[in-house]
């Protein structure tokens, strides 16, 4: 990612906010302002302890080489889906689909910015708003102050053919900042896939605004960009009997910082948010951190929480995850797994599990663990024929099974599943 | 096909000697068995032979055919034609018994330089072999072991024996956890799989097994070592009269 902000004797001044209508200018605005009370992340606040704000930070954040993948065809290149390419952090309208289609609107953000009154406002920088208390994100106020392109997206009906979101990374000094806004009209449906290295530094926000009755699933694979230093920060406000799928696929990149703080407001929804990472530090540098924030403000709702990680070569993996149960979410059902599977005693788990809860008629739980590779099922495997390499993939997929679930898109699994393997054949030691 | 000379093994981590000079040799064709009282290290033969961590061989060979055995991996053991049907048959959650399955017999071909089997090959053969087994569609498509009854686990076993067709067939007390009807379908698959190129080593504690997989010699094992080797009469004889004779006999 990173931040182009300055921090002087204590002020932070916000600059270069890009030109924009009355709805965004004023969003942006209140953003800047947000920023300007909360400061930059510091390394002694309670969610930054694990993972190094600086290599967020502008001042001191590198830029990502571009990175030669050798033609290898990129994920999702074989699911059918409506493609919109942004190259360096900018839209790139030729290599984009059509963005007019049934049952949904698609605008750049920085098409619906520069009109005075747009629908966006309702959900643009608000969601982040909310997601402050108790814990701050200054990084994604930031991105609300700054963001210059990104997708506004309006489902009213149920899309069955996904949206893809590519992100392209062709130069050695681009800074983007891009956030997306999706708003999901009651039972609509929406499928969104994201995928690319985006730019040299980058921050990322998607809100995402479920309706009621409203379905809406997200693929993410970050890899590829082999120098990236990211975070990224999703948004989702849940209605009455809605659902919300997220799955994140992450290797390689130096550093990964996923948050994701969702809000359940209506009764009966569901939110579930998966990641599988691996990380190779023999690669440079490998860390990865998922911080999730899950409230619960309605009742007889279902969260779940399920984060896997594979760490060889002194690799880190951080996992701070909550539940948040307020006094009148009644029935909640929530679960939360980390887990990690440690190759090598070099690499390390660090996790904070937390519930917090007020209502008393809910089934909250959580689950942390490292292990290594089972030894009685690799011999059990090794017994059969199956080498010892082999048999160490088959395992670390396993493990990952549970995340991978998550997907409910059969073939996107296949893709997720053969891009992970294929990871791992390069990665044997 | 596997031949055993003076084997010694200790546990690697304790100063404990399990076994103290096996001498065994199961002919081409032929079902050997070997019964013996607990901790006469049966088991720890098994293992041994198929190559788990945790044990140091201290003394003797073990070759099959003309490999030596101790000198290999363990896939390069059930490569070379070797297999045990576990007591305990390992649940792999997350691995689907197909892709488990599938992934074997690819990587012993491989390790032999065979062709690979096709996807729609190897499901024609799997199913034909399933349906011997009557294991439905649904084990197949399950992770391994994971949720199965006793019985579908030894069922299971037989199943990756028949795919794998193994020259050498190390049965470690497959008739543990089984009742009548499903020892009778173990047993059933077993059978089939008897032939001029393959040899059996059926470890058992009880006689009932035999009475199924009906053995040409039986050995009975004590105290680390084959105290006693005989016709399929010896079993009835353990049945009878338990091991106590036997034990006297080598105290003398």
């Amino acid at each position: 990612m990173s931040v182009a902000v300055k921090q002087e004797s204590g002020l932070i001044s916000v600059e270069n906010r890009p030109a924009s209508g009355a709805w965004a200018a004023k969003a942006r605005e209140e953003a800047a302002a947000r920023l300007t009370k909360m400061g930059l992340p510091k390394r002694r606040d309670e969610y930054w302890k694990w993972t190094r704000p600086e290599a967020l930070l502008a001042d001191t954040a590198a830029h990502a080489a571009v990175f030669d993948y050798e033609g290898e065809a990129p994920v999702f290149d074989a699911i059918d889906r409506l493609k919109i390419v942004f190259v360096d952090g900018v839209f790139d309208a030729a290599a984009s689909d059509d963005l007019a289609g049934e049952k949904f609107e698609i605008e750049r953000l920085s098409e619906a910015a520069a009109k005075d009154i747009h629908w966006a406002s309702q959900v643009y920088g608000v969601l982040e708003a909310s997601g402050h208390n108790p814990v701050p994100r200054p990084l994604a106020a930031h991105n609300s102050a700054m963001a210059n392109d990104g997708v506004v997206i309006r489902v009213t009906g149920r899309v069955e053919r996904p949206v893809s979101l590519i992100y392209q990374h062709k130069s050695d000094s681009s800074d983007a900042v891009l956030h997306n806004v999706i708003k999901l009209e009651e039972g609509s449906k929406l499928t969104l896939l994201e995928n690319g290295t985006a730019a040299s530094r980058l921050s990322m926000v998607t809100e995402v605004d479920v309706a009621s009755k409203a379905e809406f699933h997200h693929v993410r694979a970050q890899g590829r960009d082999h120098e990236r230093q990211l975070a990224t920060h999703m948004y989702a406000r849940l209605q009455t009997e809605s659902m919300f799928k997220s799955f994140t696929m992450s290797v390689n990149g130096k550093l990964t910082r996923n948050e994701c703080v969702i809000e359940i407001l209506g009764d009966d929804a569901i939110a579930h948010i998966a990641g599988a990472a691996l990380g190779d530090g023999n690669d440079g540098v490998f860390h990865h951190d998922d911080t999730v924030f899950i409230t619960h403000d309605a009742v007889n709702c279902e969260s779940r929480q399920v984060f896997k990680k594979v760490l060889k070569n002194g690799a880190t993996g951080v996992f701070q995850g909550k539940i948040l149960v307020k006094p009148d979410a009644q029935k909640t059902d929530g679960y939360q797994k980390s887990q990690s599977l440690l190759l090598d005693d070099d690499s390390q788990f660090l996790a904070k599990p937390e519930l917090e809860i007020y209502a008393d008629d809910v089934a909250c739980s959580h689950g942390s663990t490292s292990g290594a590779i089972d030894e009685e099922a690799m011999f059990y495997l090794r017994s059969r024929g199956v080498p010892e390499k082999i048999a160490t993939d088959l395992l670390v997929l396993a493990f990952l099974a549970d995340a991978i679930d998550e997907i409910e898109n059969e073939a996107i699994v296949e893709d997720i599943v053969s891009k992970l393997e294929a990871w791992l054949e390069r990665h044997r030691s | 096909m596997l031949k055993i000379k003076n084997l010694q093994v200790k546990l690697e981590e304790e100063d404990k000697q399990i076994l103290k000079g096996v001498d065994l040799e199961v002919p081409a064709g032929k079902v050997h068995a070997i019964m013996g009282p607990n901790g006469s290290g049966k088991s720890t033969l098994s293992y041994v032979l198929s190559g788990r961590d945790g044990y140091e061989v201290t003394g003797g060979e073990a070759m099959l055919e003309d490999e030596d055995l101790l000198e290999l991996e363990p896939e390069e053991r059930a490569a070379a034609g070797l297999f045990l049907a576990f007591q305990y048959p390992v649940e792999i959650p997350g691995v689907g018994n197909m892709t488990f399955l599938r992934t074997a017999v690819n990587a012993q071909r491989k390790a032999r330089g065979e062709e690979e089997m096709s996807a729609a090959e190897f499901l024609k053969f799997i199913r034909a072999k399933a349906k011997d087994l009557k294991i439905d569609a649904d084990m197949l498509k399950r992770p391994v072991n994971v949720g199965f009854s006793g019985g579908e686990k030894k069922r299971n076993e037989i199943l990756q024996m028949a795919m794998l067709e193994p020259k050498m067939c190390i049965l470690d007390e497959t008739d543990s956890g089984l009742d009548v009807d499903a020892m009778k379908l173990v047993s059933e698959g077993v059978n089939a799989l008897r032939d001029e190129g393959r040899a059996f080593l059926v470890i058992t504690h009880y006689q009932r097994l035999l009475d199924h997989i009906k053995p040409d010699v039986v050995h009975i094992m004590a105290r680390g070592r084959i105290v006693k080797s005989g016709g399929p009469e010896l079993a009835l004889e353990v049945e009878n009269n338990g091991y106590a004779d036997i034990l006297a006999e080598l105290d003398a």
